[in-house]
């Protein structure tokens, strides 16, 4: 081997077994503890293990820090699983942050409308209509301008959250209560009118079961409807869209009205089920938070319930270090920072392999002999479809089946090494 | 000629993908004042091999030896600083400059650019070899010809001395390839040593000097040309002997299909790409549609399909009880509603006919999945269309789960027929159904298309290998610059009458 070459090259893997693939995940995480561990007695000298330990007692040490931890849980998938859709279709929502935002405000705006004016039941139909309806609006509006003129959905998402920031800054103001103190505070806290109703005694359990429900429904939506299947073509290819007959412009605004009616209805929960009141930080940044967790979930709304809880349990263990230890808050950060950037990065390994210097010459044997034996394979095969097409008509034997050996490896790179015609 | 020392000397050469091997052990010489032909079915390795040398790819094993010296071609900077230069299938080039800028870009020259003295130098490359070329012509103003002279001019620019061109003649007409040999046996005789890679095998008769075979990422051969025979490099290729012909039956029958009139379409953008075409396409019958690669034939198709708006003109479809419908306005669902089984077999197999990154059942599906009233797909009838299509046509594939992205060019092309015919289409229109497939793959769709035919559609094929067009077709239908170059009986034609056409309106209406 020449010792010019490079120091290491990557490579693409072949198709790993899952149990393989979830062992490198495993392994980061580990790994990713190890550097906090050392990052952690480096900067404040105090025992890495204490710190973990106060971390999962951040998240699990209380049966109220339990039930804070599912709430959060709850409202974060909410929204994720409402980004979902949308960026299976490719459509990059980051406006989660306005729907829910309106959804907030839909819901509020009843409650201090209407609240004690009508019944409590019809009072909170109302909420869910309105909140929903809100974020639905918020959805759907950009995925308008996407499907008729084309516009840049991310930017225009975006530029909605603002015009929702605004709309609920001038409302604060013009519900404020006392007069004076720019908060509307906590609205109807002596009727608790159009509040969630609280179930055996648990004030968060509704939220978590409508949540529940919503990923259950998004799953099989997006899985076995006919909508979810649309939504799939879509997002892989337009062109393949239009050709069977699929109006592209609709599904576009179809699937982000229903984008927006989930980010709002996580507005709702946050304001009926949690916090009962409204401000404009009131999502707390859970729409981007969201696209994270959709990314982490690879957009399946069952991989996003763990990547919400890792999220969630990271962010829940950080702000229990500072209180423990009397750390500044950042420092919880840094330790979130570390965990996800390695779980993010297990990605890659999964994906690729690093080659170095005069490695792995034994396996590139190892592979030639395996395709030799399929090349012979091949070339036995193709005689015999040549005998069959000379005897008209007659069957031929069904084939084993074999990988296309050369176009797995055409995607390596993206370039092609042989033969990529098609898209010429 | 061997006792020199060759240009390049490629000595086992490997390489991986994954698990599949791309190329294996191959040893290779090229030798200056030389025409070297790389000949090779898809996937046998040959662009592999020649991106190791172009530095796109880095070998796993073997030694590369430019005039004798051991060398390291890590990236194409490398390469250029060597003398190689590959021009690629794909071409890249900025469109909205000019020849000259798009051939100094890139390049760090000292001192402040002169773009006239370029000018003058790129003038003076062209007068050597003979090539025609405006240094101040925008790339968007250019043919697809011209545009390749401009990639292999950036390469000489370069003085790179040792050229590769991958699939050079692909876009092509038969005289556009004909100055293109022109141009490189000139450089050949300029001491050059040129390398082109080509699954066309009267190309490398006509051309090389020497010919290396590549059969599944291995050297099999390894000939002057003058002492081999086509056939004799078809078996190396394949591996086992092949018959080369195509059955081609008489029309039975033949009945109107579908009636193009006058029919005209821009694009968005407003440019004129189909002017007054007009023609029928009749039952049990192949109509071929010849001509350059974008002269009109995917508006043509897509206009037929219900995929592309349509300027003005007439199109439609006449169904065996003499009805008349208008196909003007409707979008491939209306169609299918309307009762019209129109098969359509894309260019952009994965971009639009299928999804790469969905299975083979999922990809059944696409036609399918509206079928009944209930909420959910249905996938067990796609899931016993996908296993039909995989054993009557003979798919080579892991399994049903597999993204059709993984399967090779020609498996994906027969996924897709298989999911044209299985609806039993009055009507067929395919683009390029055998463009990248190798020379089984292609055979096994030629035959498809020869039963659709003899079954009563009417099968429209838009091809770009002549030979195989006028082998093919009951008549040709040359398109010229989206206008109509005129109508041939494909019996009765020759290869340089349809190139001609295919150039400049010309041939008198033979219907």
């Amino acid at each position: 081997m020449n010792k010019k070459e490079p120091l290491f090259h990557v490579v693409k893997r072949d198709e790993m077994p899952w149990y393989h693939t979830w062992l490198i995940r495993i392994i980061a995480v580990l790994l990713a503890l190890v550097v906090c561990s050392v990052v952690t007695m480096l900067l404040t000298g105090q025992n890495p293990l204490e710190v973990f330990e106060a971390i999962v007692y951040g998240g699990f040490g209380s049966p109220r820090k339990t039930w804070i931890l599912l709430q959060n849980l709850a409202i974060l998938l909410c929204v994720s699983v409402g980004l979902a859709p949308a960026f299976r279709m490719r459509f990059w929502n980051i406006g989660g942050e306005g729907q829910i935002l309106m959804g907030c405000f839909g819901a509020a705006s009843c409650m201090i409308l209407l609240g004690g004016k009508i019944p409590n039941a019809l009072l909170i139909f109302l909420m869910v209509v309105v909140s929903v309806l809100a974020g639905a609006l918020w959805g759907f509006v950009p995925a308008f301008f996407k499907a008729k003129w084309g516009t840049n959905e991310t930017l225009f998402t975006l530029m909605m959250n603002y015009v929702a920031i605004q709309l609920v800054s001038y409302f604060t103001i013009v519900w404020e209560v006392p007069k004076g103190s720019g908060k509307i505070g906590i609205i109807n806290q002596q009727t608790m009118a159009g509040w969630f109703p609280s179930i055996g005694g648990n004030k968060y359990l509704l939220n978590v079961l409508i949540v529940a429900a919503i990923t259950a429904f998004m799953y099989v939506y997006l899985k076995y409807n006919k909508h979810g299947y649309e939504i799939a073509v879509v997002g892989e290819s337009q062109n393949t869209a239009r050709y069977i007959g699929i109006n592209v412009e609709h599904v576009i605004m179809r699937t982000m009205a229903l984008s927006g009616a989930v980010c709002g209805t996580a507005g709702l929960l946050l304001v009926a089920g949690t916090d009962h009141t409204l401000t404009t930080t009131i999502s707390a940044n859970r729409g981007f938070t969201a696209v994270l967790v959709a990314w982490l979930g690879k957009f399946n709304p069952l991989w996003m319930i763990l990547a919400s809880f890792i999220i969630v349990f990271l962010s829940r263990g950080a702000s229990q270090i500072s209180t423990s230890f009397g750390l500044n808050e950042s420092f919880g950060d840094i330790i979130t920072g570390i965990i996800i950037f390695f779980i993010i990065g297990s990605e890659f390994f999964i994906r690729y392999k690093v080659c170095f210097r005069g490695q792995g010459t034994e396996e590139i044997e190892r592979k030639k002999s395996a395709a030799d034996a399929r090349n012979e394979d091949r070339d036995r095969k193709s005689e015999e479809n040549d005998r069959w097409k000379s005897k008209d008509g007659e069957e031929p034997a069904s084939p084993d089946p074999q990988p296309g050996a050369e176009e797995s490896a055409k995607e390596d790179t993206g370039k092609a090494p042989e033969g990529q015609k098609e898209d010429r | 000629m061997e006792n020199r020392t060759p240009a390049v000397s490629m000595r086992g050469i490997t390489k991986t993908f994954g698990s599949v091997v791309a190329n294996e052990d191959v040893s290779l010489d090229i030798y200056r004042g030389e025409i070297v032909a790389l000949l090779g079915e898809n996937g046998s390795g040959k662009t592999t091999l020649m991106n190791m040398l172009s530095g796109i790819y880095y070998p796993d094993e073997g030694q590369i030896f430019i005039d004798g010296k051991e060398v390291v071609i890590r990236s194409p900077k490398d390469a250029y600083r060597l003398g190689i230069g590959m021009i690629h299938q794909h071409f890249k080039l900025v469109g909205v400059m000019t020849a000259a800028e798009n051939i100094v870009l890139g390049l760090k020259e000292p001192g402040r650019l002169d773009l006239k003295a370029a000018t003058a130098r790129i003038r003076s490359i062209c007068d050597q070899y003979g090539f025609v070329l405006d240094p101040e012509q925008k790339i968007y103003d250019m043919s697809v010809s011209q545009k390749q002279t401009v990639e292999i001019i950036k390469v000489l620019y370069r003085s790179a001395d040792i050229l590769i061109l991958d699939e050079p003649t692909a876009v092509l007409t038969p005289q556009e390839t004909e100055k293109l040999f022109a141009v490189l046996r000139n450089m050949k005789k300029d001491g050059k040593a040129i390398v082109i890679i080509t699954h066309k095998l009267n190309e490398v008769k006509e051309l090389s000097d020497r010919v290396v075979i590549l059969r599944h990422g291995k050297a099999v051969d390894d000939v002057r040309t003058a002492e081999t025979t086509t056939q004799q490099m078809t078996d190396l290729m394949v591996g086992h002997a092949v018959t080369l012909n195509i059955n081609r039956s008489e029309p039975v029958n033949p009945k109107p299909r579908i009636g193009v009139e006058h029919l005209t379409v821009r694009t968005e953008d407003g440019i004129l790409k189909l002017d007054d075409v007009s023609f029928e396409a009749r039952s049990g019958e192949i109509l071929g549609i010849a001509g350059i690669s974008g002269s009109g034939q995917k508006e043509l198709l897509e206009s037929i399909a219900g995929l592309q708006r349509v300027e003005s003109g007439s199109i439609c479809y006449y169904s065996d009880h003499g009805e008349e419908k208008s196909l003007i306005g409707m979008n491939p669902l209306d169609i299918q509603q309307m009762g019209i089984m129109l098969s359509f077999v894309p260019e952009d197999r994965l971009g639009m006919g299928l999804v790469g990154n969905m299975d083979l059942v999922d990809n059944m599906m696409l036609r399918s999945y509206r079928r009944g009233h209930s909420l959910f797909t249905d996938r067990r009838s796609p899931h016993r269309l996908a296993e039909k299509v995989v054993d009557e046509l003979d798919v080579l594939t892991p399994g049903l789960t597999t993204p059709v992205r993984r399967l090779s060019g020609g498996n994906v092309q027969k996924v897709l027929v298989g999911r044209e015919i299985a609806s039993a289409p009055t009507v067929l229109l395919t683009a390029y159904a055998v463009r990248g497939l190798d020379i089984n793959s292609s055979y096994t769709i030629y035959d498809l298309l020869n039963q659709q035919k003899e079954s009563g559609v009417a099968v429209v094929y838009v091809g770009e290998d002549l030979d195989v067009l006028l082998q093919l077709a009951d008549r040709i239908l040359v398109l010229c610059d989206g206008k109509m170059s005129g109508i041939l009986d494909a019996r009765k034609t020759n290869k340089n009458e349809v190139g001609l056409m295919m150039t400049q309106i010309g041939g008198e209406e033979r219907e």
